[in-house]
């Protein structure tokens, strides 16, 4: 496995704790349960999209600090994003944590959410990671 | 004393093993123990030199198959203290035993209005399948809650049970909170009231010398192994008058007596309840795991745990951002499971952090949900102690929980 400094990295123990992205917003068309029942991550995604766009999202819920950063990365990341683009990132992150991407230059459009590469190591944690992203991407699915 | 610890690890090669590089704790014995050298060779012995399919053929290697097999059950009646071999069914595990019960007992005995009585500290295994008897049957499921000090409340068993309990399932010990329960006064207030009592042994058994004529369970449930034994072979005891009024729990082979093209009658106990091709190997490696464990004494094996929890609960309890569940019991009924948390850090954080540092924890919800809401928890941590762990090995385990909070960069 990686080092342990490479995972909880200053940015991702700081952003698991962030409360920016952590709330409700106004009229979500779309709440969607994220749950990993063997840990008992569980995360609520929402999002309000119009005319194919990503007009706010959030989250809330509980786990790990390597499942609320991964999931606040997210919605900071989406936030304003076209629907095709959003699901786009999710699968290029899921590709990521699955080791099939590891090209940076690529891996760049991830922004901050590109400093959990390193959870490619540690399969014990993969789910944590990619929880909200599986999860955005099944709630996208029905908007594209 | 440390003296038997060496000796006792001989016996565990995979103890020497190192995890990330780092010696290795194993202290995650709630989940499954590791298993001796005799139990290895006992497996082997049976696939290298005994296998033929047991009940069946009239040949000397299924005679040989045949008579490991039957041991093992007579091995596992006296390590119970079973009236009776016919009363020792078995089963994959646990939760298979405790899911017969449910299917064969609770769905045909239980009707609308009864009631099923359960602590709020059981395992899923004995807390689901009790569910579905209550959605199958009309049954209303209750629940005993706990005193401050985390155990089972004898007054809150009888203001709970009624004229219409019928049936009454706890554990002898909680997988999360380690705590010995009173399940020979909770089988006496079942029996009182005319329901029978569902005992589930699966942290007990490996532990303490258990005796299910004294508890006086009707049923009795556990697992090889959490018990120094293979996985996928699991004990059923049963009171015998119960197991011959209920029907089969899974048909087909090996459990029959005749069949007709419509009908069939079934075979005896315990044939009855166990169909298809057993685990052989694993009831071989079972009955080895009871010598090994009757070899080094349920006193010593309790006398070492206490030894654990005693030198680990003091260095906790100096480190002010660790919380305890379950380690406050006013009685004297710990047993060597230690649930904690580390304040503002997820346990799937700290056992990750542990696990850097060669030391296994779990870390969830342990099987146990609606608990851990009962707690107030989303999950914890939990370290569990065996026969082989040491006090190195709680060293080793402080000493990586000192360093949590510095990599969450919380200090």
């Amino acid at each position: 496995m990686s080092g342990l400094a490479d995972i909880y990295t200053e940015l991702i123990a700081e952003e698991s704790r962030n409360p920016e992205h952590r709330h409700h917003i106004e009229n979500p068309d779309i709440t969607l349960k994220g749950h990993n029942p063997s840990c008992g991550d569980e995360i609520t995604i929402e999002l309000r999209t119009k005319d194919g766009i990503v007009e706010d999202a959030s989250f809330t819920g509980v786990g790990c600090a390597i499942s609320q950063a991964s999931t606040s990365m997210m919605v900071g990341l989406i936030k304003g994003k076209p629907v095709k683009e959003a699901r786009r990132l999710a699968n290029l992150f899921i590709g990521m944590i699955k080791g099939e991407v590891t090209d940076d230059d690529e891996l760049d459009d991830l922004e901050d959410a590109a400093a959990l590469k390193g959870i490619a190591n540690m399969p014990a944690r993969v789910k944590c990671a990619v929880l909200s992203w599986h999860t955005l991407d099944d709630a996208l699915k029905e908007k594209e | 004393m440390e003296n038997n610890a060496a000796d006792i690890r001989k016996d565990f090669p995979i103890l020497s093993h190192t995890m990330n590089g780092k010696p290795m704790a194993y202290l995650d014995n709630g989940a499954t123990t590791q298993k001796p050298e005799s139990v290895v060779q006992a497996i082997c012995g049976y696939y290298g030199g005994c296998n033929a399919n047991p009940h069946r053929g009239a040949y000397e290697l299924s005679v040989k198959a045949t008579d490991i097999y039957e041991d093992a059950r007579e091995k596992v009646r006296g390590f119970i203290n079973a009236p009776s071999s016919r009363s020792v069914i078995f089963t994959k595990n646990a939760t298979e035993a405790l899911n017969l019960v449910a299917y064969s007992y609770g769905m045909h005995f239980l009707k609308a209005g009864d009631e099923i009585l359960i602590s709020i500290a059981e395992h899923h295994s004995n807390l689901v399948p009790w569910q579905q008897v209550a959605h199958a049957t009309g049954a209303v499921l209750k629940y005993i809650y706990l005193t401050p000090d985390m155990n089972i409340d004898i007054d809150e068993v009888e203001k709970k049970i009624t004229s219409k309990t019928k049936l009454v399932a706890v554990t002898q010990v909680s997988n999360v909170l380690g705590l010995i329960n009173p399940v020979k006064e909770i089988a006496a207030i079942a029996h009182k009231n005319g329901a029978v009592c569902v005992v589930d042994g699966s942290q007990s058994v490996a532990h303490m010398a258990v005796d299910v004529q004294d508890i006086d369970a009707d049923f009795f449930a556990f697992s090889g192994h959490k018990m120094l034994s293979p996985m996928g072979i699991g004990v059923l005891y049963g009171r015998e008058e119960l197991l011959d009024k209920m029907p089969p729990f899974l048909t087909g082979g090996d459990m029959i007596e005749y069949v007709e093209e419509q009908t069939t009658t079934f075979a005896e106990l315990p044939q009855k309840f166990e169909a298809g091709t057993q685990n052989v190997g694993g009831a071989a490696g079972l009955s080895a795991a009871i010598d090994y464990l009757q070899d080094v004494g349920f006193d010593e094996i309790g006398r070492i745990e206490k030894d654990l929890v005693d030198y680990a609960l003091p260095k906790l309890r100096e480190l002010p951002y660790v919380e305890l569940y379950g380690c406050d019991t006013k009685q004297d009924n710990k047993t060597g499971i230690i649930t904690f948390n580390v304040k503002d850090v997820h346990p799937h954080d700290v056992a990750t952090i542990l696990d850097s540092e060669g030391v296994a924890v779990r870390a969830g919800h342990h099987c146990a949900q609606p608990l851990m809401k009962y707690l107030g928890q989303n999950a914890t941590c939990r370290t569990s102690f065996y026969l082989y762990n040491t006090r190195e090995d709680v060293d080793r385990w402080i000493e990586a929980l000192k360093k949590v909070r510095k990599v969450m960069h919380l200090e």
